[in-house]
């Protein structure tokens, strides 16, 4: 795709004015770092708060006859427990239990639900929602929103003094509300492993918003690069890299996605391979790298065991700014994804002692109760 | 000094050559996290991989601009990679080389012509 062909979200010039790279991603010009660079975006974020542009995500709102009841036959999530203002991180699986898309399901309000997935799957997963679940379902894009994640142990207290209902949210609410001026949609949730939200605002005054919110001083702009390092360390998987079509949420370490209601039901798509994994265990499973020696491991490192058997692969790796190691996600057999487990990984040739570590790497610090 | 395309930089003393990259590819690549540096003893080509400079997001390699025997390699940017955006064009060098033909270094691009170089870019 030549960069003319490339979509622009609402910030496209406040990026290019803040002096961001610009990186294609997803279909979009996006920006994969500002001034500051990746290592000093990603320590602010964890230190202060972060202001993400996360416009090229798919926001629809899904509405029906039974909304909840027909999402729950494209994903594993229970989806009729979930209240009004909660929001939930689940799977659109395909029907051998392949995860199509990670995406979160919420009820800002009673209109239904409204979704939000990730940009470079965004057509493909309304073509299925809409194959699967039409006529019961009529899914609504919202082209004409922006999406704005503010991340960080500040954001909180930045948000407040503009919107402030946000401070009576917990991790996983979702509320529709006023702020700014506008309708916004708000989430207290971010895929940073630290507290935050997800601001969803129409894309007239996203501009706006971002200079506001920018306008504190505890809050600086934070790229793509940042983002993919600070998922990283809170050991959440990028779409497209950790899962794709052929990885079940089981070999994901996604389990808990799965809700009990509908395991017991067993009446989500791929169920037979699913509920066999729960039970006998997958074939292969994520777990998370700690790499002793060397240099980082990143996408596409094979790992070996000690004998220099080859026994999975690195999905993600690198650098971890926090802890000052390098990092990493890969698939091994259950066998070998004990936590302690010594392997290695293969850099350039070169076998390098690794160790199977608990993720997330560096602690969530979600607010889950006030 | 003499620059290549790639942005690297070589400076010659004798037939040993320091090669480094520039403060521009510095600047491109981030922050340095990790540095790979040859062995000595190691024999390269102009345009082989000499080193491996690691920002958080990603690996790049640097080509060696001339052919010759690595005669030392910096070590110290092993607990210092940082070096390299500090001091592109000093402390951040990756390897010295005894050069097989000290003409291949003349070939390149002086800093005015690399900077009318980057000017295009």
């Amino acid at each position: 795709m030549s960069d003319a062909d490339l979509r622009k979200t609402p910030l496209y010039q406040a990026h290019v004015d803040a002096g961001a790279r610009m990186v294609p991603f997803a279909g979009y010009s996006m920006p994969v770092q500002y001034r500051d660079g990746v290592l000093k975006e990603h320590l602010w974020t964890r230190e202060n708060a972060g202001l993400f542009d996360v416009s090229h995500m798919g926001q629809a709102r899904l509405r029906g006859v039974a909304p909840l009841a027909a999402f729950e036959e494209v994903t594993p999530g229970d989806f009729l427990g979930l209240k009004p203002g909660k929001q939930r991180y689940s799977l659109l699986l395909n029907k051998s239990g392949g995860i199509i898309d990670d995406l979160m399901g919420s009820r800002p309000d009673d209109d239904g639900l409204f979704v939000v997935v990730n940009g470079a799957c965004k057509e493909n997963d309304f073509k299925v929602i809409a194959d699967e679940l039409a006529p019961q379902i009529t899914i609504q894009r919202l082209e004409d929103r922006a999406l704005l994640a503010l991340q960080g142990p500040k954001a909180a207290a930045v948000l407040a003094a503009h919107v402030p209902a946000a401070a009576g949210m917990v991790f996983m609410d979702s509320l529709a509300t006023t702020g700014f001026g506008v309708d916004i949609f708000l989430s207290r949730s971010g895929y940073t492993g630290e507290d935050g939200y997800e601001i969803s605002v129409p894309a007239a005054v996203a501009a706006e918003v971002w200079a506001t919110l920018l306008a504190d001083e505890r809050v600086r702009p934070i790229g793509l690069g940042a983002r993919d390092s600070l998922r990283l360390e809170a050991g959440l998987p990028l779409y497209g890299h950790d899962l794709d079509e052929t990885v079940s949420p089981v070999e994901g370490n996604l389990n808990f996605a799965l809700s009990k209601k509908r395991r017991d039901a067993g009446d989500f798509p791929g169920a037979r391979r699913i509920l066999k994994e729960l039970a006998e265990g997958p074939s292969r499973v994520r777990v998370g790298l700690l790499v002793l020696e060397g240099a980082p491991a990143r996408e596409g490192a094979q790992i070996a065991d000690g004998t220099g058997a080859v026994i999975g692969k690195v999905t993600s790796g690198g650098f971890s700014p926090s802890m000052g190691k390098a990092i990493a996600m890969g698939f091994v057999p259950p066998a070998q994804a004990e936590v302690g487990a010594r392997l290695n990984v293969i850099v350039r040739g070169k076998a390098q002692a690794c160790e199977v570590v608990a993720m997330p790497f560096v602690p969530h610090r979600y607010v889950r109760k006030l | 000094m003499r620059f290549t395309k790639d942005h690297e930089w070589v400076s010659l003393e004798g037939d040993i050559a320091t090669i480094g990259i520039t403060a521009y590819a510095a600047e491109q690549l981030g922050d340095v996290v990790f540095v790979e540096t040859p062995e000595v003893g190691k024999t390269v080509t102009a345009g082989d991989g000499l080193a491996v400079v690691e920002s958080v997001k990603a690996a790049s390699d640097v080509y060696a601009p001339v052919s010759g025997e690595v005669v030392e390699s910096n070590d110290a940017l092993g607990d210092a990679p940082e070096t390299v955006n500090a001091a592109p064009e000093a402390g951040g060098w990756f390897a010295k080389l005894k050069v097989s033909d000290v003409s291949q270094v003349e070939a390149l691009m002086d800093r005015a012509a690399y900077e009318e170089y980057l000017g295009t870019l």
